[in-house]
C-alpha cells in the first residue's frame, strides 16, 4: 500500500471508529443515567430513518444505534478506499474485485429494507 | 438491566483482546458468554456478536495496517466469497436449526486444529509451489517480521480451496454471528500456506465487511439491541485496539500455541451445544 493511502485510511477509520463509539458511549451513557431509553416499553428503532429521528431527537436508544449504523460502515469505507488505491495503481483485475464486493454490499444493506 | 450493560462491557473487553491477537473476532467467545452467563436470547446475543466482529476489525486494522502485514489483494478476492455467503447466511437466519450447525462446524474445527497441530513446529511456512491462480491474482507477497527483525517473503499455495471455504465461513457468519476468522486463519494458512500472522491480520481485515454484509439485514429484523450491542461495540473495541498493538511482536509459533487450545475448546462447547443442548 502506498504511504498516503496508508494514512488516508488509517485516519478515516479512526475518526470513523471513534466518531461511532463516541455516539454509542454518548447514548449508553445518557440510558444509563435516565435509565430511559426514550422509547416505549423497552422497544428500540430498527429502521435507518427511524434511528435518524431518535437520534434527532435525543434518545439515548436513538444515539446508541446511530452509533452502530455508522460503525457497521466503517467497513465500508475501507473498501471504498481500497478500491481508490487500485484504481491509482491501475490494477483492473482488483478494481473489478473490489467492486463486487462493494456491489455485494449494497445489495445486502437493500435487502435488509426488503426483509421488513 | 444497567448492571447488565456494565458487565457485558467488560465481557465485551476481554473478548475483543483474545479476538484481536488471534484473528478471529469476538464472536466466539462473546455469543457462548452472553447466552451462557447472562441467558440473554440468542438472536440478540448473535446481533450484537455481529457488531463485535465489526468493531474488532475496524479497530485493530488501524494498527496492522502501520506494519503492512495485511495482503490487501487476499482479502478483497476473498471477500467476495465470504460476503455472499454472510448474506445467505443472514437470510436462512430464521429457518436451519442452529443445533446441526453448531455439531458441524465444532467437527469441522477440531479437524482443522488437527491439521494445524501437525503444522505447529513450523516457525516459517515451508517453500511452497504457488498456485498459478494466485500468481495471476497477484497475491504473493511480503511483509516486515517485526518478532524476527527480518522480510519475510511468501507465495500463495492455493486459490479454489479457500474461496470455497471462504464461501462456507460467510454463511456461518451471517448465521451464527461469528467473524468465521478461525475458518479464515485455518484456510489461509493451512490452503493457502500463508505465515500465521499475514493469515490473521488479512482475517481481522477481512472479518468487518463479511459481518456488515449481514449485520443491516440483523439491524432491520431488530436483533441489533442497544442496551447490548452498546456495551458490546465499545468494549470490542478498548479490547482490540489493545491486543492488536501486542500482536506483531509475537512469534508466528506463539500465536499458533495460543491458537490451538482455543480452537480446540470451542469446537467441544459447539459440539456440546449442538449434540446435547
Amino acid at each position: 500500500m502506498s504511504k498516503d493511502i496508508e494514512q488516508t485510511l488509517g485516519r478515516v477509520l479512526r475518526i470513523g471508529v471513534v466518531t461511532s463509539a463516541s455516539i454509542v458511549a454518548l447514548g449508553l451513557v445518557s440510558f444509563l443515567v435516565t435509565g430511559n431509553g426514550g422509547y416505549p416499553s423497552d422497544t428500540y428503532p430498527t429502521h435507518p430513518l427511524e434511528i435518524l429521528q431518535g437520534a434527532v431527537s435525543f434518545k439515548p436508544f436513538g444515539w446508541i444505534m446511530l452509533g452502530l449504523m455508522l460503525l457497521i460502515l466503517t467497513p465500508v469505507a475501507r473498501i471504498i478506499i481500497s478500491l481508490v488505491q487500485f484504481i491509482q495503481e491501475k490494477d483492473r483485475m482488483y478494481i473489478g474485485v473490489t467492486l463486487v464486493v462493494l456491489l455485494i454490499l449494497v445489495i445486502s444493506f437493500t435487502l435488509g429494507k426488503v426483509t421488513h | 438491566m444497567a448492571f447488565q450493560s456494565l458487565e457485558i462491557l467488560g465481557i465485551s473487553i476481554i473478548a475483543g483482546i483474545v479476538g484481536s491477537l488471534l484473528g478471529l473476532g469476538g464472536g466466539l467467545v462473546l455469543t457462548p458468554a452472553l447466552t451462557l452467563l447472562l441467558g440473554i436470547d440468542i438472536r440478540l446475543a448473535i446481533g450484537a456478536s455481529l457488531i463485535s466482529v465489526i468493531a474488532t476489525s475496524s479497530g485493530s486494522a488501524i494498527a496492522y495496517l502501520r506494519d503492512r502485514i495485511t495482503n490487501v489483494r487476499v482479502g478483497m478476492f476473498l471477500e467476495m466469497g465470504t460476503t455472499l455467503g454472510a448474506i445467505g447466511g443472514a437470510m436462512l437466519g430464521g429457518f436451519i436449526p442452529a443445533k446441526f450447525l453448531l455439531t458441524i462446524f465444532g467437527g469441522f474445527l477440531l479437524y482443522s486444529s488437527y491439521l494445524m497441530f501437525n503444522n505447529r513446529r513450523q516457525e516459517h511456512p515451508p517453500e511452497s509451489t504457488p498456485h498459478p491462480l494466485a500468481t495471476r491474482f497477484n497475491m504473493h507477497g511480503e511483509y516486515f517480521d517485526k518478532a524476527h527483525q527480518t522480510t519475510q517473503r511468501y507465495q500463495v499455495a492455493k486459490v479454489t480451496e479457500p474461496f470455497a471455504v471462504m464461501v462456507g465461513a460467510g454463511v456461518l457468519s451471517g448465521l451464527l454471528g461469528i467473524g468465521g476468522g478461525a475458518f479464515k486463519v485455518m484456510a489461509m494458512d493451512v490452503f493457502m500456506k500463508l505465515p500465521l500472522k499475514v493469515s490473521s491480520a488479512t482475517s481481522n481485515f477481512m472479518m468487518g465487511a463479511t459481518a456488515a454484509a449481514s449485520a443491516g439485514i440483523y439491524l432491520m429484523r431488530g436483533n441489533i439491541d442497544p442496551r447490548i450491542a452498546g456495551p458490546v461495540a465499545l468494549g470490542v473495541l478498548a479490547g482490540s485496539t489493545i491486543g492488536a498493538r501486542i500482536m506483531p511482536h509475537l512469534k508466528n509459533r506463539t500465536l499458533r500455541l495460543m491458537f490451538l487450545p482455543v480452537i480446540v475448546y470451542v469446537a467441544i462447547m459447539m459440539i456440546r451445544k449442538g449434540v446435547f443442548a
